[in-house]
């Protein structure tokens, strides 16, 4: 037994900063905007118009087609508008606005527990399709998706993750420290539709009271254990966990469930048991604001549609005598850098960390040319060599970056930057060169049809 | 002495073998050039450029010769090489006026913001997929320079945080189009100098709120044209130049002066 994967880096966690909070649910007093694409797929079609009164709870964008998601209200009021605004990738896209009358009437009770033991396949997945869950780890995938594979008897793991690698953020810790049955029970639900599945919950070393919390939660289940993950950055990348879990490489160009593994967030799991058992749409998800320019870290249960600035500027705001350097919606490894704090908090959001000192511009001075001294290759947790790789992507041979190379099975971790002594912008590079094939795909693809 | 002899026959007789093969060979295997092939890759410029969509000088000449592309295909050498392709290939070349490569964005720093602050690899692509939209517009130049990078004739230039096309060394092979993220360059002929500086699809106030340059859509250039030249992207005014007369006035009243009446 590994419990961890080859490869990865170990930056400073700076979990310190918030870990001890605990989660509050924030009640934004401003005017919510919901971007109609929260999720990997096509963006959902508004089903409400200006004017029309809204509560909490109430569907307000429906899926269009099979990957895509249900977008629920989290507040209670009027449109206000469906209209183009600015969101975190920076772009204008359309969203639905709605003014926010401070009330947060729900459409239905979701305090209701309804009974499960009754309840079919079908159902379950049904449910959670009807609330609109999608993956809260990060990347927005619709859930009922991933819970649908060609073959489910095949999965042999379901895989509740609780690693959270990324420095700083704290909200699935908080979560699993004071929600686990819920986790646990949603993990219940997911291992019914996978007869032959064993459920593991794997939390990383750093986290000993979650991993106690769920180990309270999980004894006595049978098919469910809770594993201690060894803190290592990005253990709680899919390709990483199953790695760690099955003892065996990840194969390239598959799938999880290929492997007979389907990875979920806690977050995603404890949405599930919400909309499963007390039929609530998720329109709110943990969510940690931290970083050394903020006053007071903290967690929070937010609510879908929040804006940053107003989640920021009512818990304390930035801290005073420090300016905000860099604001990063997620955590420093993985998350985006923001151009503006005034765009709304979406479903797959878990963080928001504001930085006094920018690493990457400190890095930028730094700069040298490449040692070849191998480091990234040992820390990349895909096995590939990002030297080779970033050689030639400069040098714009993307035919051998593709196929020579494997640079399409990047996941963009950034643990080959942070291992550079040269401070090479490694992880960017890669991601300029995997836009440029794809991009070219799609024109070559086009071409032919 | 006499293995001096031996040696120099053998190699002699050898060598008159090999001969009268090379000669068979050369003959019987001999590839057939289209002449006319190899005149018109002497017409070409031979900058390998690629911007015909073939291969290179070379791909192109053959591919003329055979007849499967248009004696101007090549936009580097403009009307006097098609002429003189058109003179070997024994058809006329066509009126080709020479296009320039033109940046339709005039917000230089002056006029606009930068937003948020961008801090990565200094290179347009990269800057659109950080997920920092760097520029408060979302249409407008980003002002790293990509399409300089590209340029095989160093006639793109940054000033002020836009791209600057110098026109004269211009040869319009495109490689900056292909290049900007943002797809704000296009090529157009050299005499059309009505041209709309602004690429902002979006509706007048937000564009204003972004861009003090920017086109704002009011509508004012389509009224006072005269040969209905010019055309509506969603909000966003385009000169068709093959419609353009050159008259001027669209730009005399357009308030924001975001049409051009000099070449840039």
């Amino acid at each position: 037994m590994r419990n961890t994967f080859r490869g990865g880096v170990h930056p400073e966690e700076r979990k310190e900063l918030s870990r001890e909070a605990r989660l509050r649910l924030f009640n934004p007093s401003g005017e919510m905007v919901f971007p109609l694409q929260q999720h990997i797929g096509k963006p959902a079609k508004p089903l409400v118009q200006k004017g029309d009164a809204v509560l909490v709870g109430q569907r307000i964008a429906e899926a269009d087609g099979m990957v895509s998601a249900h977008i629920y209200s989290s507040c209670s009021g009027k449109v206000k508008a469906v209209e183009k605004r600015r969101v975190l990738s920076g772009d204008m896209a359309e969203c639905i606005v709605i003014d926010n009358d401070g009330q947060f009437t729900c459409a239905a009770d979701y305090s209701v527990r309804d009974s499960e033991s009754n309840l079919s396949v079908n159902e379950i997945v049904q449910r959670v399709q009807d609330a609109g869950v999608v993956g809260l780890g990060g990347a927005g995938f619709p859930t009922h998706v991933k819970l649908r594979p060609k073959n489910p008897d095949a999965i042999e793991y379901v895989i509740a993750n609780g690693a959270e690698c990324e420095p700083y953020l704290t909200c699935n810790d908080q979560l699993m420290r004071t929600n686990a049955p819920a986790i646990v029970e949603g993990l219940e639900l997911v291992l019914r539709l996978f007869p032959n599945a064993e459920g593991v919950i794997c939390i990383e070393d750093n986290k000993p009271e979650a991993i106690h919390a769920m180990e309270i939660a999980a004894s006595g289940k049978q098919r469910i254990s809770v594993r201690t993950m060894i803190t290592k950055y990005p253990q709680g990348g899919e390709r990483s966990l199953i790695q760690a879990v099955t003892g065996v490489d990840f194969p390239i160009s598959k799938l999880p469930a290929d492997v007979g593994c389907i990875v979920q967030n806690v977050g995603t799991l404890y949405a599930i048991q919400r909309a499963v058992l007390y039929h609530e749409p998720l329109f709110s998800q943990c969510f940690t604001l931290t970083g050394e320019a903020v006053a007071e870290p903290a967690n929070f249960m937010v609510r879908v549609g929040t804006s940053y600035r107003e989640l920021l500027e009512a818990n304390g705001g930035l801290k005073p005598g420090t300016e905000a350097v860099k604001a990063l919606a997620g955590g420093p490894m993985m998350g985006v850098a923001m151009g503006s704090l005034d765009v709304p908090i979406q479903k797959q959001n878990n963080g928001l960390t504001l930085l006094a000192e920018d690493p990457v511009a400190q890095a930028e001075k730094l700069m040298t040319a490449c040692l070849h001294c191998g480091r990234c290759t040992t820390v990349c947790p895909v096995g590939l060599m990002p030297q080779l790789m970033a050689d030639a992507a400069i040098a714009g041979d993307l035919d051998r970056y593709e196929r020579k190379l494997y640079g399409l099975e990047c996941i963009q971790c950034g643990s080959c930057t942070v291992a550079c002594p040269a401070k090479r912008p490694l992880m960017q590079t890669f991601k300029q060169a995997k836009a440029e094939i794809q991009a070219k795909k799609k024109r070559e693809g086009g071409g032919q049809k | 002495m006499n293995i001096i002899w031996i040696t120099t026959l053998v190699i002699a007789v050898i060598g008159v073998i090999v001969g009268v093969g090379l000669v068979f060979t050369g003959k019987k295997f001999a590839v057939e050039v289209d002449e006319r092939e190899v005149a018109v890759r002497e017409k070409l410029p031979g900058n390998n450029c690629g911007a015909c969509g073939f291969a290179g000088c070379d791909a192109l000449a053959g591919a003329i010769s055979r007849g499967e592309a248009p004696v101007n295909a090549c936009p580097v050498g403009g009307a006097p090489v098609a002429q003189a392709i058109g003179d070997i290939m024994g058809t006329t070349a066509g009126a080709l006026e020479r296009k320039t490569a033109f940046v339709a964005c005039k917000g230089t720093c002056g006029v606009t913001k930068n937003q948020g602050n961008y801090i990565g690899i200094r290179d347009c692509r990269a800057a659109v997929l950080s997920g920092m939209n760097v520029t408060d517009c979302n249409y407008g130049c980003l002002g790293f320079g990509s399409c300089a990078e590209v340029c095989p004739e160093q006639a793109i230039s940054v000033r002020d945080g836009v791209a600057v096309v110098n026109r004269n060394r211009c040869v319009s092979c495109g490689l900056c189009v292909k290049t900007c993220p943002r797809g704000l360059i296009s090529l157009i002929p050299e005499s059309k100098i009505i041209r709309v500086q602004c690429s902002n699809k979006d509706k007048g106030p937000m564009v204003k709120k972004v861009c003090q340059a920017g086109c704002i859509g009011c509508g004012l250039c389509a009224r006072q044209c005269e040969s209905e030249a010019i055309e509506f992207d969603g909000t966003l005014a385009r000169v068709n130049p093959e419609k353009c007369t050159l008259c001027g006035k669209c730009a005399e009243k357009c308030p924001v002066k975001v049409i051009t009446t000099t070449p840039v």
